[in-house]
């Protein structure tokens, strides 16, 4: 079980880690975004060694957008100097996508290859060959978007992620959980003889604005049946409770786990896993 | 082609306030394709300085102004209090190798064009140093991934189209279909590199 919380603008995380501290007990390990949706926040490793002091498991994100390969890596080892051992990687939103339309979109290493980078690390030579004095730990994590279209490419990628060392994927929030399933079926035997493990992302839907918000990010989907029952719902906020809650019992039996996005709502958390009949570890 | 499209006459004109004796240079290449430096861009120029209170002192539509051995030809008599230039950086820099007065560049060159029509130009080639076409079906990810992702697509992509313009299709989405799943799709390909080949053919990238 695991969920995220996104650094803010500004040094002050206290109220980030206040969350982290409520949701301590009811999760396994927090995601730390990396300056989400091309936005400039406070850092991702910064935040994942202050939650790791309260003893929160931290899982750092680490996008390509911003670093080439020198910083990278570099980070990858200034990560694990500092305690951190799960690093997700992804490409990261284009900056066209955010708050700095004009950046330079760096991606000089894409997910396959800083997954390797770090493969390499952790064997104790960085890309260019030379050696490491002390290796870094890692458990390595990717994500994989069930619901985009065509979904071969997704399949392809999910592979090369795991022939590049990922050990653990997270997704896109699932709100139709057969095409999730479905989803399973046709990537199973790329993951069946592979220790991997799929954490399904469900999102927290608290409004129908928020609704109409996340349908125009990249890569969700919502089935109209479900943009219904937000819309029509008296309390829509219990209502998007209700629909998460459903999702994550109706994962439970095909899932590996779950990463629970509450986007700003984490407080909401501990009654979405009650209403899912999961307790608290 | 050099895709080109001309800078805000402000900005010219900016450029141009400590000079007089304007020469303007144009190019009979692609920036009379792209009609930004042809004989008529060059007239059009001309008379909005004119109007502006500047004086022009002459003007000359080079066959390809980045060739220095035709701006030497055409250029080694002409003196000028400045020189306009209508061409891409390629041309200004090679105007610069056969004068010492000031040049201004009229034009920002955009990208190299596969031209649909006039008007309508696609960045389909970055000039990378490193064409990777035959096992992409002929589409580029460098330039027709936003990303330029080489492995494959982010989980960005909506049912085909990227996620940094809507209005463009996914490269990848194009080279599966254009492929049929062949070519380098399921291959590791390693980390890009950025350096260009030194010597191409003879000759030196950056010589002179």
């Amino acid at each position: 079980m695991t969920a995220e919380l996104f650094p803010p603008k500004g040094n002050d995380a206290s109220a980030l880690l206040k969350k982290a501290d409520f949701l301590k007990p009811f999760v396994d390990a927090i995601n730390v975004t990396d300056n989400q949706r091309a936005s400039m926040r406070l850092g991702s490793m910064a935040v994942s060694r202050l939650i790791k002091e309260m003893g929160v498991e931290p899982i750092m994100q680490m996008t390509c957008r911003d670093r080439n390969r020198i910083a990278l890596q570099s980070d990858l080892l200034s990560a694990s100097a500092l305690g951190i051992e799960n690093v997700l990687i992804l490409s990261g939103d284009h900056p066209l996508n955010g708050e700095y339309k004009d950046a330079k979109p760096v991606y000089d290493l894409d997910t396959v290859q800083l997954l390797t980078a770090a493969g390499m690390l952790i064997k104790g030579t960085d890309l260019a060959g030379k050696n490491l004095s002390g290796t870094p730990s890692f458990c390595l994590g990717a994500v994989v978007n069930p619901t985009a279209n065509p979904v071969e490419l997704q399949i392809m990628m999910l592979e090369k992620k795991i022939n590049a060392g990922a050990v653990f994927f997270q997704t896109q929030p699932i709100f139709d959980v057969s095409q999730y399933e479905d989803f399973l079926g046709k990537v199973r035997p790329v993951t069946g003889a592979q220790k991997v493990r799929i954490l399904p992302g469900v999102a927290l839907l608290k409004s129908a604005k928020f609704v109409k918000f996340l349908l125009g990010l990249p890569g969700v989907n919502i089935p109209q049946a479900t943009v219904d029952r937000i819309e029509r719902a008296p309390d829509q906020l219990a209502e998007g409770i209700k629909i998460c809650a459903e999702t994550i019992s109706r994962l439970r039996g095909i899932a590996d786990g779950v990463h629970i996005m509450a986007i700003g709502m984490e407080e909401h958390i501990p009654e979405i896993l009650r209403q899912a009949g999961i307790k608290s570890k | 082609m050099i895709i080109t499209v001309q800078k805000p006459l402000p900005e010219i004109l900016d450029s141009l306030k400590d000079y007089d004796n304007v020469f303007i240079v144009g190019c009979a290449a692609c920036a009379t394709k792209c009609q930004t430096g042809g004989e008529e861009a060059v007239k059009k120029i001309s008379e909005e300085l004119k109007k502006a209170g500047k004086k022009v002192s002459g003007s000359a539509v080079l066959d390809t102004p980045c060739d220095i051995r035709v701006a030497k030809r055409d250029l080694k008599n002409v003196s000028a209090g400045v020189f306009l230039i209508l061409g891409c950086g390629a041309g200004v820099q090679s105007v610069e190798k056969v004068t010492s007065a000031p040049l201004v560049p009229a034009l920002d060159p955009v990208f190299t064009g596969t031209v649909e029509r006039i008007g309508i130009y696609h960045e389909y080639c970055a000039l990378c140093g490193s064409c990777m076409l035959a096992g992409t079906g002929g589409i580029c990810p460098i330039t027709r991934c936003a990303k330029s992702l080489i492995n494959g697509p982010c989980g960005g992509a909506v049912n085909g189209k990227c996620e940094a313009d809507p209005d463009s299709d996914c490269a990848w989405a194009l080279i599966l279909e254009k492929t049929k799943g062949k070519g380098i799709l399921k291959d590791y390909m390693p980390p890009r590199s950025f350096i260009k080949p030194k010597n191409i053919g003879r000759h030196k990238k950056t010589t002179l």
